[in-house]
């Protein structure tokens, strides 16, 4: 009990130290910072030694030369491969040999690369380009909005974002989008008054339309990363649209990132007040 | 030698794990299994070659009496506690009750957590300096975001509560967000990246792409 | 300087007391709100409701202590709601801290009435094959067979001393697989290997820097279902609660910070709003002033 109790205050010293750097910068600040550095590397060092260097290398390979004394061949002594690059990485340390790492490092880079080259054209380009060309005909199930309320909704902004991308592409295309003209103001009634309509029409109907947004976006999104041909006319304003859903998908991640650091700033909080302080239940 | 090798070395063992995925039966399958444990090892050494670099630049600061050089000794100090706590506890050094998962709980798990979280102050700050409607696309994103932090909050059920209960408006257009627009752009960019992996790793294979080797 | 440009040039450590304090004083409140189940969260639920109870459900740890305030309330809720279904249950890990962060909520679930410890036996119910270095080429052997990446479990058991664990050979004899994940390696190599090229069921928590990421994926199928950052822990937590009530409480911190967290976006959207409206104002003005 009496080491949970250390523990839980010298947690908490150390958390303060690191916020105090939001005050400024601060000897208790720079102190928690260098245990974190020389713990962490610590950490690593220790971890790796019994997880990778004992029980990779040192498992496979002490009993192979064990055995290789018996007068036994054993494939296990292909391990001292591994010991072998792994030390030559480690010369890396004395600079008048460090070159020598290379070695081991082409076992790592060829390894990945020969990894990545399948893993990443079967799962993020060909099964993706895949899932990108879907009927747009489909069960209504498909469009998946799950309450009535979010079946209107969802409808008038698929609709809002097909017209709109659509329009864009297809007329607007020498445009730039500042302030309103009435020329877009016109146009952007006309989408209204299709997109209302459209979502009057389309409740009834089996159509996956959020399959054909996808469809658009992944589309135009690669014409914009397309460098090879100057972006102009059609190819131009498709690209435009491109940057309208990577724009959306980074704010989204944004939103997201926002999230994400205050849970665990809450996390932290949390430590404060409930384990620590003990304020709050 | 300094280069051939080296380009030898990563041909085979990334032809050897294409082949795998093909042929995924004797003898390929055991290559490439001792192939993995390889780099396992490997990249094992090559974090320690980063921790103990870092132990030969705070000795040398410490020696040397550089400026800050304290911070230098606690540095050293903190990494030579961790690591020999770790390895003088045996192949068990992380179970509960090891004194390196004492200093794992109540030492580096704080300070972890804390640098981490540290960054939900700088991303509220940074939101009230640089987010900018400044164009249409910075309007967009902005946009976007919004929408996305307002709809995966409790928003609908405090300012919306008066709607009937399946009217959840912002959770609706931030579904939205997350799994039609974002998930094309997301896509966009998954493609994108996939493409390039390849087309690298078919250079690095091939042996045309060379700077991870560096210069001479 | 006038009000606007003095509202921006505001010390940033004002900013930072605004954001600690819009965290911390909802902590002192007890709310539960019904919230709206995303098709991702129902999607993982409905994946593990379909499986009979003693199938075998895979679940991979892939985070460490700085993620858990988004990954452990997903991990608490899925592990009682496994626990109570009576699946058997492997735990593995890809980060070396994951099998800890699952112990945490194994232990947390047998505090539960409903789950009663003495009713698993460690080894027939449940397993904890514990962490393996090696990333994604771990998963990739796994695909082969288990036994050459877990030769013991976390405690030092032999696999083939493991009752659950003789009846397994590969990812062919699991019937779901779940992944906890906070980045590399994670559920983008869970889709890439066990999904792709084994053919697994995958469902997947995740941080909410790394969710917008992994949509493609659902939206291919090549994930089942999805739970994001603290909300998706939070909707996990209601539909396990909605449909599965009982005894077992499972709406824990995940429910419980929505508030705050809650709070602390709509400091965010009033930073950006104010810093925006000043933006705009002082940009008016001085192009007023050079057209002067």
């Amino acid at each position: 009990m009496g080491s949970d109790l250390i523990g839980v205050w010298i947690a908490a010293f150390l958390t303060l130290g690191i916020m105090s750097f939001l005050y400024k910068d601060n000897p208790w600040y720079k102190f928690s910072e260098a245990i974190f550095v020389g713990l962490s590397a610590g950490y690593w060092f220790a971890s790796l030694f019994w997880q990778s260097l004992h029980a990779k290398f040192w498992a496979n390979w002490s009993p192979a030369v064990q055995s290789l004394f018996q007068g036994q061949f054993d494939y296990n002594l292909l391990y001292t491969g591994a010991g072998i690059l792994g030390l030559m990485m480690l010369l890396r340390l004395i600079p008048p040999i460090g070159w020598i790492s290379r070695w081991p490092l082409s076992v790592v880079v060829g390894g990945t690369a020969g990894l990545y080259l399948i893993n990443y054209l079967v799962s993020n380009a060909v099964r993706q380009i895949g899932s990108t060309i879907q009927p747009v005909v489909t069960f209504p199930e498909s469009i998946g909005w799950i309450n009535s309320g979010g079946v209107i909704i969802g409808n008038v902004l698929v609709f809002a974002v097909l017209i709109v991308s659509l329009g864009f592409i297809l007329f607007g295309r020498n445009t730039t989008i500042d302030l309103p003209t009435p020329t877009k103001l016109f146009f952007f009634l006309i989408a209204l008054v299709a997109c209302a309509l459209g979502t009057f029409y389309s409740l009834s109907m089996p159509l996956n339309l959020t399959g054909l947004i996808i469809f658009m976006g992944v589309f135009c999104g690669l014409i914009y990363f397309f460098f090879s041909k100057e972006h102009t006319g059609f190819f131009g304003g498709a690209a435009t649209v491109g940057t309208w859903f990577l724009m959306v998908t980074f704010g989204a991640s944004f939103g997201y990132t926002v999230m994400s650091r205050m849970s665990l700033l809450i996390g932290r909080i949390d430590f404060l007040l409930v384990e620590w302080l003990k304020v709050v239940n | 030698m300094r280069r051939e090798i080296p380009l030898i070395i990563t041909a085979t063992v990334g032809i050897a794990y294409i082949i795998q995925y093909f042929i995924p039966h004797t003898p390929f399958d055991k290559v490439e299994a001792l192939f993995s444990d390889w780099l396992s090892i490997i990249a094992a050494c090559a974090i320690w070659l980063g921790a103990l670099n870092l132990l030969k630049l705070s000795f040398i600061n410490v020696s040397k009496r550089k400026k800050d050089w304290f911070f230098s000794l606690v540095i050293i100090m903190s990494w030579l506690t961790m690591a020999m706590v770790g390895i003088s506890e045996g192949p068990g050094f992380q179970e509960p009750g090891t004194k390196f998962d004492w200093l794992y709980n109540n030492v580096y798990t704080p300070l972890s957590a804390t640098m981490f979280a540290m960054l939900a102050f700088y991303v509220a700050s940074a939101s009230y300096r640089a987010f900018r409607a400044r164009n249409f696309q910075a309007t967009l994103l902005l946009v976007a975001a919004f929408l996305v932090l307002s709809g995966r909050v409790l928003f609908d059920e405090i300012v919306f509560g008066f709607l009937p209960a399946d009217w959840k408006i912002l959770s609706t257009i931030s579904d939205f967000i997350m799994q039609v627009l974002n998930t094309a752009g997301q896509r966009a960019i998954l493609i994108g990246i996939a493409l390039g992996t390849v087309s690298t790793s078919l250079r690095i294979i091939l042996g045309i792409e060379r700077s991870y080797l560096g210069s001479d | 300087m006038n009000f606007w440009k003095a509202l921006l040039a505001i010390d940033r450590r004002w900013i930072f007391l605004f954001v600690f304090l819009a965290l911390a004083v909802p902590m002192f409140l007890n709310v539960d709100f019904d919230l709206s189940i995303s098709r991702e969260v129902q999607g993982l639920y409905d994946a593990l409701d379909k499986l009979q109870p003693n199938s075998k459900i895979l679940m991979s740890f892939d985070y460490d202590p700085p993620s858990a305030p988004e990954l452990q309330p997903m991990a608490d809720a899925i592990m009682k709601y496994c626990l109570k279904k009576k699946l058997r249950i492997i735990i593995m890990g890809l980060w070396p801290q994951g099998p800890i962060q699952a112990n945490m909520a194994l232990n947390r679930a047998f505090l539960e009435e409903d789950i009663n410890r003495d009713d698993y036996v460690y080894g027939v119910h449940y397993v904890n094959l514990g962490y393996q270095a090696g990333n994604e080429f771990v998963i990739q052997r796994m695909g082969s067979a288990f036994y050459e990446m877990f030769k013991r479990d976390y405690t030092g058991n032999r696999y083939e001393e493991l009752p659950l664990m003789r009846g397994i050979k590969n990812f062919n004899d699991i019937d779901f697989s779940i992944n906890f994940s906070a980045g590399y390696p994670g559920t983008v190599e869970w889709v890439q290997i066990a999904v792709d090229r084994f053919h697994v069921r995958l469902g997947a928590g995740n941080t909410a820097v790394q969710a917008p990421q992994v949509y493609p994926y659902y939206n291919s199928g090549q994930v089942v279902g999805l739970a994001g950052g603290m909300r998706g822990a939070a909707e996990l937590e209601g539909v396990f609660a909605r449909f599965d009530g009982g005894t077992v409480d499972y709406k824990d911190k995940g429910t419980k910070y929505m508030l705050s967290q809650t709070i602390a976006h709509a400091v965010v959207m009033f930073f950006i709003v104010v810093g925006n409206i000043a933006y705009f104002v002082i940009g008016r003005k001085d192009k007023l002033k050079a057209s002067k």
